[in-house]
C-alpha cells in the first residue's frame, strides 16, 4: 500500500494555498475602506469594515435608476442559474430519452445534428439568437434571458451515454410490468439518473450563474441585472474624481462565489458518484 | 392459466436473417417446457416473441384462446424471469414485486396480500425493505420469480434465469422452481443452453437448432431416442459417442470389428453410430469385445470418463472407479443400446420395431475380419 509522505502534502497545501490565496486577499480587501484600497492596494489584513459594505452591497439601491440592490442581483442571479440548470436537464434528458429509446427515421442524424451544436456556442450564434429574442419582444425578461441558453448537446450527450448504459432488460421489465413509455421515464429512468442529475446540475448551475455577455446583452432595465453584472456596474462610476467603490466590487465578487461553492460543497458526493459510478 | 400455441412461427431480421424458421409447439395448460439449444439457435427469440418483446415476423401464437400477435406485452398475462434479474435498482423488493400490480390498478389491499403471499413462498420476507443491492444473486432471482408470482399470470417466460448464479447455487434453484411450478400449475415456457437444466426441469423439452426444432419430447424419451446426432450429442453428459460404421447384408462394421445385428438392421449402407458413454462396459472373460486404446482419465467421484479410441475413433466410456484400469481394455455393448444415424442428414434410423430396452439385452457379437 502507498503511504502518504510529507512530500506529498506540501504539494497539496502548495496547491491549496495557489487555489485560495485570491479569495482570501478578495475578502480581506474588501473589509478596508475604498479610499484605503485605492491608496495601498489589495490587502491582506482584516480592515475592520466588514459589516458596513456587506450591508450597503446587499440592501443598497444601485445603479444609473437606483432599482437594483445586491439582494435583487443575488436573485436574478439564482433564478438565471437554477433555471438554466433546470431546464437544460429537462430538456436534455427527454431529448436523450427520444435517441435512446424510440426508433425513429433518421434517428442518428439528428443526434449528430444536435451534436454539432456543441460546435456552436452562444458567443458565435449571439446576433442571430438576439435578432430573434428581440423579435420576439422577450429581452429584460427572464424567459429570453434563460432558453437561448438551453438549447445545447452536452447535457443530451451526457444523458444519451448514461441511458445507453442501462440494461434493455430493465425497459423490458418494465413493459411486461405493464409501465408505457411516459411511466418507465418518470419511475425507472428519472431515478435512475439522480446522481447524473446531480452533477450535471452542479455545471449548469455555475455555468449559469457565471453568464455575463448574454444577460449583459439580454437586459437593459436594471430590474434584471445578475450579480456577475453588477460587479462591472459599481467599477463603472469612475467619472471625474470619483473613487470606485473597490470594497463593495470584492464584496460583490465574494457573494458571487459563495452560492455557487455552496452548491458544489451540497452536492460534492451525488457529484462525484454521478461521474465515477452508476446505480445499476 | 392457460395453453399456449405457437403455430409456425419464424423471426426474420432486415437482411433476410432468419433466426426462427417455421416453429410450432403445442403447450398444454400446466405444462413445464425447456426451449434447449446451443447459442444463437433461436430459442431466446422464439420466447422473447411469445412475450411480446419482439415482432412475430410469421405464423400465430395463442395464449388461451386469444391469438396475441398484436397484443402488447403488459396485455399478453404472462410474466417472464430475466437472466441478470432485470430488477429495478431504485426500488425497494416490495416495489419491485408491487410495481406491475400497481401499473394494472390492483387495490392497495389486495397488492400488500399477493406481495406478502409471494414473498412467504420464497422465502424472501426479510428483505421486502431492501434494495436489490444488498442482496445475493440467490436472492435476487427469488425477486426476480417473486415479481412474476405476484401477477398471477398465465404463463411464466424464464430466460436463462439460472446463467448468472454459481454453480451450487444453480442446483437449489433450479429445484424451487420446480416444485413452484408443480405448486402453482402456471404453465412455464423456458429457455436454457445447459442440458442438465433442461432434463431435470422439462416436462417435455424442445431442442433447437439452427432456428429449427430438433426434436420434441419427454427428456428420458429424448435421451434414448434423439432423434438425430445433434440431439444424441447435446443431450446427455458425457456426449453421445458418434463414431463411424458400416453395414453390410445385416452386420454393422466398425473399423475391423464385425458386429451382427441380424434382423434389426436399418439400412445398408454407411451409418453414424451412436454409443452412450454409460452403455459400454468392460466385456467379461470370454465375452466378444472391441479393443479401447485409453488416451485419458477423468474422475469424477462417482464415475470415471475414460477417454481413448476403438479403431482410431475418439469415444468416452463413463466407467465404475472400482474397476482396475489398463492401457488397453476390452470394452462391449449390448446391441440394442446402439443408435444409428444417417451420416448425410444426421436424422435417426430405427431399427425394425424393436427399440432400446424392449427386447432382452443383447450382447455383441463380433468377428474379426482379419
Amino acid at each position: 500500500m502507498y503511504r502518504t509522505k510529507i512530500f506529498d502534502h506540501v504539494i497539496l497545501l502548495f496547491g491549496v494555498f495557489i487555489m485560495v490565496a485570491p479569495v482570501v486577499v478578495a475578502f480581506m480587501t474588501s473589509t478596508h475602506e475604498a479610499a484605503d484600497i485605492h491608496r495601498n492596494g489589495l490587502s491582506l489584513t482584516w480592515g475592520g469594515h466588514f459589516v458596513e459594505t456587506y450591508q450597503t452591497v446587499l440592501t443598497r439601491q444601485g445603479g444609473f435608476t437606483g432599482k437594483i440592490t445586491g439582494f435583487n442581483m443575488m436573485l436574478n442571479s439564482m433564478i438565471l442559474g437554477l433555471g438554466f440548470a433546470v431546464g437544460k436537464i429537462v430538456l436534455s434528458m427527454l431529448a436523450a430519452y427520444a435517441l435512446v429509446y424510440f426508433r425513429f427515421p433518421l434517428a442518428t442524424f439528428f443526434f449528430w445534428v444536435i451534436f454539432t451544436t456543441l460546435l456552436l456556442p452562444l458567443e458565435v450564434r449571439i446576433l442571430p439568437s438576439y435578432e430573434v429574442m428581440n423579435t420576439l419582444k422577450l429581452t429584460n425578461t427572464y424567459t429570453g434571458l434563460i432558453v437561448p441558453l438551453l438549447a445545447s448537446a452536452t447535457g443530451t450527450f451526457y444523458f444519451r451515454q448514461f441511458f445507453k448504459s442501462v440494461p434493455d432488460e430493465l425497459l423490458e421489465a418494465a413493459r411486461i410490468d405493464g409501465a408505457g413509455p411516459f411511466k418507465f421515464f418518470i419511475d425507472v429512468l428519472v431515478p435512475l439518473s439522480r446522481t447524473m442529475m446531480a452533477a450535471i446540475f452542479i455545471i449548469m448551475f455555475v455555468y449559469g450563474w457565471n453568464q455575463y455577455l448574454w444577460p449583459t446583452l439580454m437586459t437593459t432595465d436594471e430590474g434584471f441585472f445578475t450579480l456577475v453584472r453588477g460587479i462591472k456596474q459599481i467599477l463603472l462610476v469612475w467619472v471625474g474624481s470619483n473613487i470606485p467603490d473597490y470594497n463593495e466590487a470584492f464584496a460583490l465578487a465574494i457573494l458571487a462565489m459563495l452560492p455557487p461553492v455552496m452548491i458544489v460543497v451540497i452536492f460534492q458526493r451525488w457529484f462525484i458518484k454521478g461521474l465515477t459510478e452508476s446505480d445499476k | 392459466m392457460a395453453a399456449i400455441t405457437i403455430a409456425e412461427v419464424s423471426k426474420i431480421y432486415h437482411g433476410n436473417v432468419e433466426a426462427v424458421k417455421s416453429v410450432s409447439i403445442d403447450i398444454e395448460d400446466g405444462e413445464f417446457i425447456v426451449l434447449v439449444g446451443p447459442s444463437g439457435c433461436g430459442k431466446s427469440t422464439l420466447l422473447r416473441m411469445v412475450a411480446g418483446l419482439e415482432t412475430i415476423s410469421k405464423g400465430t401464437v395463442t395464449i388461451g384462446s386469444r391469438v396475441i400477435n398484436d397484443v402488447d406485452p403488459a396485455e399478453r398475462d404472462i410474466a417472464m424471469v430475466f437472466q441478470n434479474y432485470a430488477l429495478y435498482p431504485h426500488m425497494t423488493v416490495y416495489d419491485n414485486l408491487a410495481y406491475g400490480l400497481k401499473n394494472r390498478k390492483t387495490p392497495k389491499a389486495e397488492i400488500d396480500a399477493r406481495v406478502a403471499e409471494a414473498a412467504r413462498m420464497l422465502e424472501i420476507e426479510p428483505y421486502l425493505a431492501r434494495k436489490p443491492r444488498a442482496l445475493s444473486g440467490g436472492q435476487r432471482q427469488r425477486v426476480a420469480m417473486g415479481r412474476a408470482i405476484v401477477r398471477k399470470p398465465a404463463a411464466f417466460l424464464f430466460d436463462e434465469p439460472l446463467s448468472n448464479l454459481d454453480a451450487k447455487l444453480r442446483v437449489s434453484m433450479r429445484g424451487e422452481i420446480k416444485r413452484l411450478q408443480k405448486r402453482l400449475g402456471t404453465t412455464s415456457l423456458y429457455v436454457t443452453h445447459d442440458q442438465l437444466e433442461a432434463m431435470t426441469l422439462a416436462d417435455r423439452l424442445v431442442v433447437l437448432n439452427g432456428g429449427r426444432i430438433e426434436q420434441i419430447g419427454r427428456p428420458l424419451d429424448v435421451y434414448h431416442r434423439p432423434a438425430s446426432t445433434f440431439v444424441a450429442s447435446f443431450i446427455g453428459s458425457p456426449a453421445m459417442n458418434l463414431i463411424k460404421g458400416q453395414i453390410e447384408g445385416g452386420s454393422l462394421q466398425i473399423g475391423l470389428y464385425r458386429i451382427e445385428l441380424g434382423s434389426r438392421a436399418p439400412v445398408e449402407g454407411a451409418v453414424t453410430v451412436g454409443l452412450r458413454a454409460e452403455d459400454l462396459r468392460l466385456a467379461g472373460v470370454g465375452e466378444d469385445a472391441m479393443l479401447f486404446q485409453v488416451d485419458y482419465v477423468e474422475e469424477l467421484g462417482a464415475q470415471r470418463l475414460v477417454h481413448g479410441t476403438i479403431e482410431g475413433q475418439p469415444l468416452t466410456i463413463a466407467l465404475s472407479p472400482e474397476m482396475p484400469l489398463s492401457g488397453d481394455l476390452a470394452v462391449t455393448i449390448a446391441v440394442d443400446r446402439l443408435h444409428f444415424f444417417s451420416p448425410e442428414t444426421g436424422k435417426r434410423l430405427e431399427r425394425g420395431t424393436s427399440f432400446a430396452g424392449d427386447a432382452p439385452a443383447q450382447n455383441l457379437r463380433l468377428e474379426t475380419a482379419s
